[in-house]
């Protein structure tokens, strides 16, 4: 169980040739623009906010990269998940 | 003598030539427009943020537009939606409005801040594929910036008097924003002989010396100075003796360009009446100046790259045609040879991924990159042939090596006139169409492919390293690049003789028609038409008005006997030596 305020996460793998490129992290933004809270993507340590193309960009993810993605509200979950089969169909590439 | 305090001697490299003496005018380090910085009323902070959100919004429609006319193709509709979203990305929005509202300062200043901010954070990673993201950011942020800036803001376009540019660097944005007519002359901290700056400089008649590496800081606006772009040498705060002996050497320059200028104009016609085309070959539009003053017949070669390169998007086709039509227009009744995309993947726009290719200049570049992808390819044949509606046009297909490949060029081609038709935009389809010949299976093939185009154009840069399989690049075989090889000469032979038995014409547009001494063989040969580097074109009229065709024919049979390229260069040496020493022109 989830209970507001605290942190729900998945973690997965940068599959696509390019990485997280612009383009990719436009696909990422738009989705977590929608998010009830913030939505954040973590490269160890480095954290990136996912409605950021910019601060996506700046985690610098190379194809095989693990990544976490953050929610902070359980309402966010149906994003979460969604984020993690954009990031596994590999953007569509 | 000792030199009277205040006066600085600078050295650079010489990008243009000529002498001026004038008024400096240092341009911001980041380019042509200079940001001022102000405070705004904390009641009028909102009134500031809505102009900036008003600038943010009119950027977003412009590029919805680019998309809405662009050919319906999922990839680059794609990236145009990025730039879309990044323009309200937080780390741009969210931070110029919160910069706004914290540090009370005008939208401009507050935009400068944080893309410079993002700027040093992109370009400090290692990953070269994110440092270019830097030019995505600075991409939209220019576009946001020219909505702010207006008309109102005072800028360069608004300079009342002549001055001297000095400048970080100057890329074809700025000096496309400059009223070039009130620039004496350019100095740049950056940049080499081939730089824009250069490039542009030439165009305009008017000195530069870039390279200087800190001119930007050891001069400051309205500082006195000379300008010798002959030698590359810039004075600061110039003695009374430098300024009296500059003034000299500037009348004595200009005498010698207006001896030049005079005899461009002549027509390139051989003592036995022969006359050759000698043209220009550009790479932006600004050089079309440039073979107008050197004398030239026509653009023989225009190079359309480099608006594909260095840039987050491939253009559009507005933007091409507008380009092409300010060529076609400004050169008119002479025509205009433009050659497709010549790109080699990796040198291709950022956005465009390509695979690391282990041998580039045999892989997936120029004719095979655009039948490959035919969506780029018809953008750009739609704008040449609108452009060709309003002048002398002909299309040149680039690296052709094989007899299908012209075949699905002119298809693609027909293609793009029948689109047009349909959507009744003017447009004429009534062009000569050429090849450039340049790898030798097309040199084999001449006679097939001859029956599909107009004429040929022998590029030679190209050929001689396929033909001669050396890297002009490596030092350890670039000796044996040899024009004047026997294999070469044949090469060409073969070529312009398949020509004429096709009735078609042959040109000849690589460095090889460049240089005074190919000229007799050249001229032996057959070349209809050369194409050369704009500054070239004097030189190489007036020996072709010193030749005679009978002779160049005679000359060509002596050739065909040698052996090798030392041989054939002795010949040379021989009976044309007195070109080769007049080295006043070259």
């Amino acid at each position: 169980m989830v209970t507001k305020g605290q942190e729900l996460s998945r973690t997965t793998t940068i599959k696509n040739e390019l990485g997280l490129h612009a383009r990719s992290a436009a696909g990422i933004a738009e989705i977590a623009a929608n998010g009830a809270a913030n939505i954040w993507l973590m490269k160890g340590d480095h954290k990136a906010d996912a409605s950021s193309i910019v601060d996506i960009l700046t985690l610098a993810c190379e194809k095989g990269t693990k990544i976490r993605i953050v929610i902070e509200d359980p309402a966010d979950t149906d994003i979460l998940n969604a984020l993690v089969d954009l990031v596994d169909s590999g953007f569509g590439e | 003598m000792r030199q009277p305090v205040g006066e600085i001697k600078l050295k650079g490299i010489n990008a243009s030539p000529g002498i001026c003496i004038g008024r400096a005018y240092l341009v911001d380090r980041e380019g042509v427009d200079i940001v001022e910085k102000y405070y705004i009323e904390k009641k009028k902070l909102q009134k500031e943020i809505k102009r900036f959100k008003t600038a943010v919004k009119k950027a977003q429609d412009d590029i919805r537009l680019v998309i809405e006319n662009s050919p319906k193709e999922l990839q680059r509709a794609r990236i145009l939606e990025t730039h879309v979203a990044l323009l309200t990305d937080k780390m741009l929005y969210g931070k110029t409005i919160e910069t706004i509202e914290k540090e009370g300062v005008n939208a401009e200043w507050a935009l400068k801040q944080v893309v410079a901010n993002l700027k040093s954070l992109f370009l400090s990673m290692a990953d070269s594929y994110l440092k270019e993201r830097a030019s995505d950011i600075v991409h939209v942020s220019d576009s946001i910036m020219r909505n702010l800036v207006g008309a109102e803001t005072e800028n360069i376009a608004d300079i009342d008097k002549r001055v001297i540019l000095v400048a970080s660097d100057l890329s074809p944005a700025d000096t496309s924003q400059i009223n070039l007519e009130k620039i004496m002359g350019f100095i740049t901290d950056h940049g080499g002989k081939a730089s824009h700056t250069g490039i542009v400089a030439q165009a305009l008649e008017i000195p530069a010396v870039v390279g200087l590496e800190h001119a930007t800081s050891r001069i400051k606006s309205e500082n006195l100075i000379i300008v010798d772009g002959n030698t590359g040498t810039v004075i600061v705060n110039p003695s009374e003796k430098s300024l009296v002996e500059y003034e000299e050497r500037k009348i004595l320059y200009e005498d010698y360009r207006a001896v030049i200028t005079r005899e461009s104009h002549l027509r390139a016609e051989t003592t036995d009446g022969m006359q050759l085309e000698v043209m220009g070959n550009i790479e932006l539009p600004e050089e079309v100046v440039s073979v107008k003053n050197y004398g030239g017949d026509g653009i023989g070669l225009y190079r359309t790259e480099f608006q594909y390169m260095n840039r987050a998007i491939f253009p559009g086709e507005e933007e091409l045609f507008k380009k092409y039509k300010d060529v076609v227009e400004v050169i008119a009744p002479m025509p205009v040879t433009i050659r497709t995309l010549d790109i080699n993947g990796d040198k291709a726009v950022a956005s465009r991924y390509s695979h690391d290719e282990a041998n580039p200049a045999l892989g997936l570049r120029s004719i095979r990159y655009c039948l490959k992808n035919p969506d780029v390819f018809i953008t750009q044949l739609r704008a040449i042939l609108r452009a060709a509606a309003f002048g002398n046009v002909r299309i040149l297909f680039p690296m052709i090596s094989a007899y299908f490949e012209i075949c699905e060029a002119r298809k693609l081609l027909d293609q793009a006139a029948e689109s047009l038709a349909k959507e009744g935009l003017p447009y004429s389809r009534d062009i000569d169409i050429g090849i450039m010949i340049e790898v030798p299976s097309a040199v084999i093939l001449a006679d097939f492919l001859a029956e599909k185009v107009d004429f040929f154009s022998i590029g030679t840069n190209d050929l001689i390293q396929y033909a001669l399989a050396i890297d002009r690049g490596n030092r350890q075989v670039a000796h044996l690049y040899q024009p004047l090889d026997p294999a070469v000469i044949r090469l060409i032979k073969h070529v312009a003789d398949v020509a004429k038995d096709k009735g078609i014409k042959v040109y000849m547009c690589g460095e090889m028609a460049a240089k005074a001494h190919h000229i007799p063989l050249l001229l032996g040969l057959g070349m209809d038409e050369l194409s050369m580097n704009p500054q070239s074109i004097p030189n190489i009229k007036r020996v072709i008005r010193s030749l005679s065709l009978g002779d160049a024919r005679s000359f060509l049979q002596e050739v065909l006997k040698k052996r090798t390229a030392r041989g054939v260069f002795g010949l040379v040496r021989e009976a044309y030596g007195d070109i080769l020493a007049d080295k006043a022109y070259s």
